[in-house]
């Protein structure tokens, strides 16, 4: 090959002597700065494999010599974490929710934590801004269908609702009235329940209903409308609707009735972070003061409940 | 007449039982693909029949007995065509899913054309059917010119295309209708990867009985890169799909690996098709193209030498750098790391060797196109592989993991280098394989350009920005120490640089476009009346300094 040798004009440099179809190859010597990089790049991967896990060996690996870990780096942090936030952690776990109004600090710290639980656990029904949807309420206002003081929040967000493993979970059930009403009744009960929130003026069929109404309703939703928190019954006389208040969606709640549900989250979340979500809930804009208690208010569940026709 | 009376027999054989396969079928994706499988055997029957050139007689503009060559052009001639009707394909399914990121209800609530069922078919059309085209077309080009020899094996020539062509269709049709084993770009199930097995092995018979026969008396440069990619991903493919299938009769098959030793195998083989495919086997396309286009001498032989080993020395272990911080053990996690950083310079040995092959000729980079894009494709193939060892250092990939930063890596890498080479390759093989004198229009490859180059801008810096801001939006904590933003508040923060990534998408498709319409009119033997690519014209009397000429 050494005859096929030349020197190239355009580079002064030499060929190796080979050719392909055309194509030589020169003879120019490895670029000094590439092979100094090659080099330091393969001195620091013997250095790193010194320091760090590198080496399989028949029971687990060398450890390396800053005994480093990924699971030990993981628990450092989080421990660092936790000690940074335990005065903070401790005093929210030690106040009764409804007292945590009165402590500006804690309340803030309750605020935010409840705001990034919130954003991981709740935005995918009440959605990003807390205003809710279609079957999913919306938090900012303080139309309640539970009650909206920090304790009945609390109350909602530890043991959810309607849930079927649960016994301290928040429980009602709307009967559905395809069968037990006509359709002349259901008609008539969905005109008059439209006449309550000014949504229809009353007419000869919306007052028909007033009695249907009175027999079949009132036991929950009250002799007016107003609704009962004990059963999670919304007040229909204001303009807001879970589940839409135009015909058609009346007619489908009278008829097939809802049955909304929440997960509880005493058996997922912390306390702690339940606390602060009720907070934070609470802090959107409708929350209530916190209830007197008051027993001589409160309906006898037993006496409404015998109420309903069966 | 024996032979031919065999070949008949045994496609009629094949056609038979993929039949009855086909009758037999558990579920409908696998009855429709036995038979599409009865109908190639069918087709491949007429052709023995007819004998095997039944195409370029049928349609002399492909080859055959319009095109005298004085080697075996016929299966490249097709090779280009389909490298260029899957990059189209793949391009346009690319931009109708990055639509779909940005605007869900191009999904059309049907389940065939979910993101879930396209995305595979984008990075498959574009990786395996645009890029493995281009590599079997240039391979077949380049292992005959450097070894001075007609390709070994003609029949299981045409054997690799056409069945490389029906593992493309199974494998695509598979993925709308949900067939897959769920590992990235592994996707199809248990009997398209032995079909694909079966055409590989054919492949490298090919490649290297042809190497066997050669009359020079060196391998070239090329040839190595070609040959390492073709083994190596024989072995990548063998290892991650070993599977058990519930049924022979059944599309399902299960993996044999579980856990993190499944997820191991699986990044040790989509790393290394990275490595082997889209690096080794281009890199061996850059050299046999950049030194042919340029005229120029490769610019060291030694260096080609020390990166071709180093790189494949060094490539096969750095797949682990696809699972920092999972369950994957430390030490793995250091080895893939490790090894990513090494390779760095082995990398750049390849974008040296291109770009400094220019030496004496960095001049065409004005007047010649295709030069242009060979430059700018080992430009970018230089910023991936920086980028790349960059990505795998743990504390960068503590960002950048799970992020849009990966996609935009990726896209720089493949439209950038994967994708500039190849065109680069294309234009440089439609005249030589059709005898034109030259491309229809070179300032249609000179459009192509920018507007594959503008493409990519928009693409990668759109990714980058997207990428960043998600890996900060994830892991920003408040001072009270807790997360600030939800997933889906980073999700409506990406949706401008969505629009933007999709708009690159649609420069880059509209650059393939105009390549089409080039290659249409070069094939059909058009020669576009415009203005030559030349720079302004150079005097050389009056480029000296002034020099008073003494009175006398």
């Amino acid at each position: 090959m050494t005859e096929n040798k030349r020197i190239d004009a355009a580079t002064g440099t030499q060929t190796v002597g080979h050719e392909w179809d055309g194509i030589e190859e020169l003879d120019t010597p490895m670029p000094r700065w590439w092979v100094i990089s090659f080099w330091a790049t393969i001195v620091w991967g013997i250095i790193y494999v010194l320091l760090y896990p590198a080496i399989p060996m028949l029971n687990g690996a060398t450890p390396g010599l800053w005994n480093w870990t990924s699971r030990g780096q993981l628990e450092q942090e989080l421990k660092a974490e936790t000690l940074r936030r335990a005065p903070v952690t401790r005093a929210l776990a030690a106040i009764p929710v409804e007292q945590l109004a009165g402590n500006e600090k804690l309340y803030q710290a309750a605020i935010e934590g409840g705001r990034a639980a919130f954003k991981v656990h709740c935005v995918q029904c009440h959605g990003s801004g807390a205003a809710g949807s279609t079957g999913y309420p919306n938090l900012n206002d303080d139309d309640w269908l539970w009650g909206g003081d920090l304790p009945a929040i609390h109350t909602t967000l530890t043991h959810g609702i309607r849930q079927p493993d649960h016994d301290a979970t928040r429980f009602s059930q709307m009967p559905a009235f395809e069968g037990v009403l006509s359709a002349r009744e259901v008609d008539a009960v969905v005109g008059y329940v439209q006449t309550l929130s000014g949504k229809a003026r009353p007419n000869a069929i919306s007052a028909s209903g007033e009695a249907i109404f009175a027999n079949n309703c009132a036991s929950c939703h009250g002799v007016q409308g107003k609704g009962m928190r004990e059963f999670g019954a919304p007040n229909l006389t204001d303009k807001i609707w879970l589940y839409g208040g135009d015909e058609a969606s009346l007619k489908t709640t009278v008829n097939k009735a809802r049955y909304g549900v929440m997960p509880r989250w005493n058996n997922r979340l912390d306390p702690i972070t339940i606390k602060m979500l009720a907070v934070y809930v609470h802090s959107l804009g409708g929350g209530e003061a916190n209830a007197v208690p008051d027993k001589a208010v409160a309906p006898d569940p037993a006496k409404v409940v015998a109420n309903v026709r069966p | 007449m024996d032979i031919l009376l065999t070949r008949v027999g045994a496609w009629l054989f094949v056609a038979f039982l993929a039949f009855a396969a086909m009758a037999m079928g558990a579920d409908q994706a696998y009855s429709i693909h036995m038979g599409i499988v009865c109908i190639a055997a069918l087709i491949a029957m007429l052709a023995s029949m007819n004998g095997f050139d039944f195409l370029t007689e049928r349609f002399p503009k492909l080859g055959g007995s319009a095109l005298q060559s004085r080697y075996d052009d016929d299966p490249i001639r097709w090779g280009v065509i389909a490298t260029l009707f899957w990059g189209i394909a793949g391009f346009t399914v690319g931009l109708i899913i990055a639509l779909q990121l940005a605007f869900p209800v191009l999904n059309l609530n049907l389940e065939f054309t979910t993101f879930g069922r396209l995305r595979p078919l984008h990075t498959s059309a574009v990786i395996f059917a645009f890029g493995g085209n281009a590599l079997i077309a240039t391979s077949f080009y380049v292992v005959q010119r450097t070894c001075r020899a007609r390709l070994a094996f003609p029949g299981l020539a045409r054997f690799v295309f056409w069945g490389y062509q029906l593992f493309i269709v199974l494998a695509a049709t598979g993925y709308l209708m949900g067939v897959t084993e769920g590992k990235e770009y592994a996707e199809p199930e248990w009997y398209v990867d032995i079909w694909l097995t079966i055409v590989w092995v054919s492949y490298l018979a090919v490649f290297v009985g042809t190497i066997v026969k050669r009359k020079e008396p060196h391998i070239y440069v090329a040839n190595w890169f070609y040959l390492s990619f073709i083994i190596t991903v024989a072995m990548l493919h063998l290892v991650n799909n070993m599977s058990m299938p519930v049924s022979i009769f059944g599309s399902k098959s299960y993996s044999a690996f579980a856990g993190v030793q499944d997820a191991l195998t699986q990044w040790w083989y989509g790393h290394n098709a990275v490595g082997f495919f889209l690096t080794a086997g281009f890199l061996a396309m850059m050299y046999y193209f950049v030194p042919k286009q340029a005229e120029r001498p490769v610019y060291s032989y030694r260096l080609s030498i020390v990166h071709f080993w180093s790189l494949i020395f060094l490539y096969i272990w750095a797949g682990p750098h696809h699972l920092h911080y999972t369950a994957l053990p430390d030490w793995a996690q250091t080895l893939g790391m490790v090894f990513s950083i090494i390779l760095w310079m082995p990398s750049w040995g390849g974008m040296i060797n291109g770009l400094m092959t220019l030496n004496g000729a960095w001049d065409k980079i004005r007047t010649d196109p295709i030069i242009r894009m060979m430059v700018m494709a080992l430009a970018f193939y230089g910023m991936s592989t920086f980028e790349g060892p960059m990505l795998s250092i743990k504390a960068v990939n503590s960002l950048s993991h799970y992020t849009d930063w990966t996609i935009g890596h990726v896209h720089s890498g493949a439209l950038g280098w994967n994708g500039m080479i190849t065109f680069a390759c294309l234009y440089y093989l439609f005249p030589r394989l059709w005898g034109r004198a030259r491309m229809y229009s070179l300032r249609m490859i000179n459009w192509h350009f920018w507007l594959a180059t503008l493409g990519i801008v928009f693409y990668a810096s759109a990714m980058w920005v997207s990428g960043i801001m998600q890996g900060l939006m994830w892991r920003e904590y408040g001072a009270d120490g807790y997360l600030v933003y939800s997933f889906v508040e980073t999700v409506a923060a990406m949706f401008p640089m969505y629009l933007i990534r999709a708009f690159g998408g649609l420069l880059y498709l509209s650059g393939a476009l105009v390549m089409v319409y080039n290659v249409w009119m070069t094939v059909a033997g058009k020669l576009r009346d415009e203005k030559p690519m030349t720079e302004t014209p150079y005097n050389p009397e009056a480029d000296r300094p002034y020099v008073a000429v003494p009175a006398e």
